[in-house]
């Protein structure tokens, strides 16, 4: 029931998360090559 | 109120309850950049020639203004509803920035203290609590699961935040301008984004339950109750200063690690054969927002399973345990500071994020958001005592000539003690006494 705008709102507010999981993880990086 | 008002939010017979956590986090994931403030108060200091402690100010209210709202508002909320709630949040919380750009603007940090401190701090009390007690609504056989998803998204609000906001001032440039360019910016931006839940969000209608879901079946415990108590009522219940303890003393554990992560972690390993350059100590404060985040949802889903006494004993113990490790063995191995650190933030934010599903135990679901935000008072508290401890120690010892692990040991056995404290509040909850429940038709009319 309404799949297109569950699609859609967990997109709204999934997008932007993996945006800031992905800078996370740049500032990871350097924790373990150092 | 028309389109704002509770009954204009009653959901069709087929609405997904799957549309309300999403409409929860564009509230939560919004509001959760109070969190990633720093980012601007290296600017400000610049620009208007403010000192560190000035530039805080922002924050610090807006904090104060988060517990004060969620306290106070907290009923208001119950009788408008969750649509009212999300919009004043929105409003309040873009409005702060927009109020904060023309500060920055006018270089008048008065305005930027007024509207990102106190008409955005509004804006997070009332946004923070706007979703709790209608997600325990649809999710009654998963409420810790529902309250942790929402919760999580304050944690990952500063994650999204902070790299967005940093590179805004790179564009805008970092004078008065282009700070007052990028407060308004995100003022529109997250207008736009919160707007979501307020067009989503919707309340069962009377008597919904899930499917195939049978309360009278899901009741076996007596620690989870039928009854109903309303937030006037609760705090007159030891069960609420317990929860309160447990909370500000589980949150002040926490604060005490994310207070001072950077240098600490540099200041453990300095002596040794693998110091930690500033830039890595960097990447070891990232891990702990991974970790408080990923605590609000998988620790939250797990005390549906386990039951919401065990998962504190778990957060307060198993933390004790944690910080002991540290303490005694930290400076042994990065990786065991790593971990025992992450396991701490872990069960910081899960202790956060169980707290709603434990008050749904104990108080039932009348006024569950009301209690919610009177007990975020402890939050506050805890907001002001954790690094209060930290930095004091850590001076003291500074100023005794000691260094590495030493600036920190006293404070981690503060830390331990307290945890200890809060483990035996838990044990000290039972359910709560037959002459604090509503009447039998406030109860029928909560369902």
């Amino acid at each position: 029931m309404r799949r297109p705008l569950i699609v859609f709102a967990w997109l709204w507010v999934g997008l932007p998360l993996v945006y800031g999981l992905e800078e996370l993880v740049r500032k990871v990086i350097p924790l373990f090559s150092s | 109120m028309g389109f704002l008002d509770r009954s204009r939010t009653v959901a069709p017979a087929d609405w997904n309850r799957w549309l309300i956590p999403p409409a929860a986090l564009s509230v939560h994931l919004a509001i959760g950049q109070a969190y990633a403030w720093s980012v601007f108060k290296s600017p400000l200091e610049g620009a208007l020639g403010l000192s560190g402690t000035q530039s805080a100010l922002p924050f610090q209210l807006g904090i104060v203004m988060l517990g004060l709202s969620a306290a106070f508002g907290g009923t208001l909320v119950e009788r408008n509803g969750p649509r009212w709630a999300m919009f004043v949040s929105a409003v309040c919380f873009s409005s702060g920035f927009l109020i904060s750009a023309l500060g920055a603007w006018t270089s008048q940090f008065w305005l930027v203290v007024i509207g990102y401190g106190f008409v955005g701090g509004i804006g997070l009390g009332i946004g923070y609590i706007s979703p709790v007690s209608t997600l325990i609504k649809w999710f009654p056989d998963r409420p810790g699961m529902a309250t942790g998803i929402a919760i999580m998204g304050f944690g990952g609000g500063a994650l999204i935040a902070s790299p967005w906001s940093t590179q805004m001032l790179k564009s805008f440039g970092k004078d008065h301008t282009g700070i007052a360019e990028s407060f308004a910016v995100h003022g529109v931006v997250y207008a736009v984004f919160m707007s979501l839940g307020v067009l989503l969000i919707r309340v069962p209608a009377e008597g919904w339950r899930p499917p195939g879901w049978e309360p009278a079946v899901a009741v076996v415990n007596k620690m989870i109750t039928t009854a109903n108590v309303s937030a006037r009522n609760a705090i007159r219940t030891p069960q609420f200063w317990l929860l309160w303890v447990i909370l500000c003393f589980n949150v002040t554990a926490g604060i005490g690690i994310l207070e001072k992560a950077s240098p600490m972690i540099v200041d453990f390993f300095s002596g040794t054969a693998t110091p930690v350059a500033v830039a890595a100590a960097g990447g070891f404060v990232a891990l702990l927002s991974l970790a408080n985040m990923a605590g609000r949802i998988v620790w939250s889903s797990t005390s549906d399973l386990v039951g919401r006494k065990n998962i504190y004993r778990i957060y307060l113990g198993v933390g004790a345990l944690m910080y002991l490790v540290i303490a005694l063995a930290g400076n042994v191995s990065t990786a065991l500071f790593v971990v025992c650190a992450m396991v701490i933030l872990s069960f910081y934010g899960g202790g956060f994020a169980t707290i709603p599903a434990y008050l749904k135990d104990l108080f039932g679901t009348y006024q569950v958001g009301a209690i919610h935000g009177r007990l975020l008072t402890a939050w506050s508290t805890a907001g002001v005592l954790g690094p209060l401890i930290v930095n004091a120690i850590a001076d003291g010892q500074k100023a005794a000539g000691k260094s590495g692990p030493d600036l920190y040991t006293n404070s981690l056995y503060i830390m331990i003690a307290l945890l200890v404290v809060g483990l035996v509040a838990n044990e000290l909850v039972k359910p709560v006494a037959a002459r604090f429940h509503e009447a039998a038709e406030l109860e029928e009319a909560s369902r």
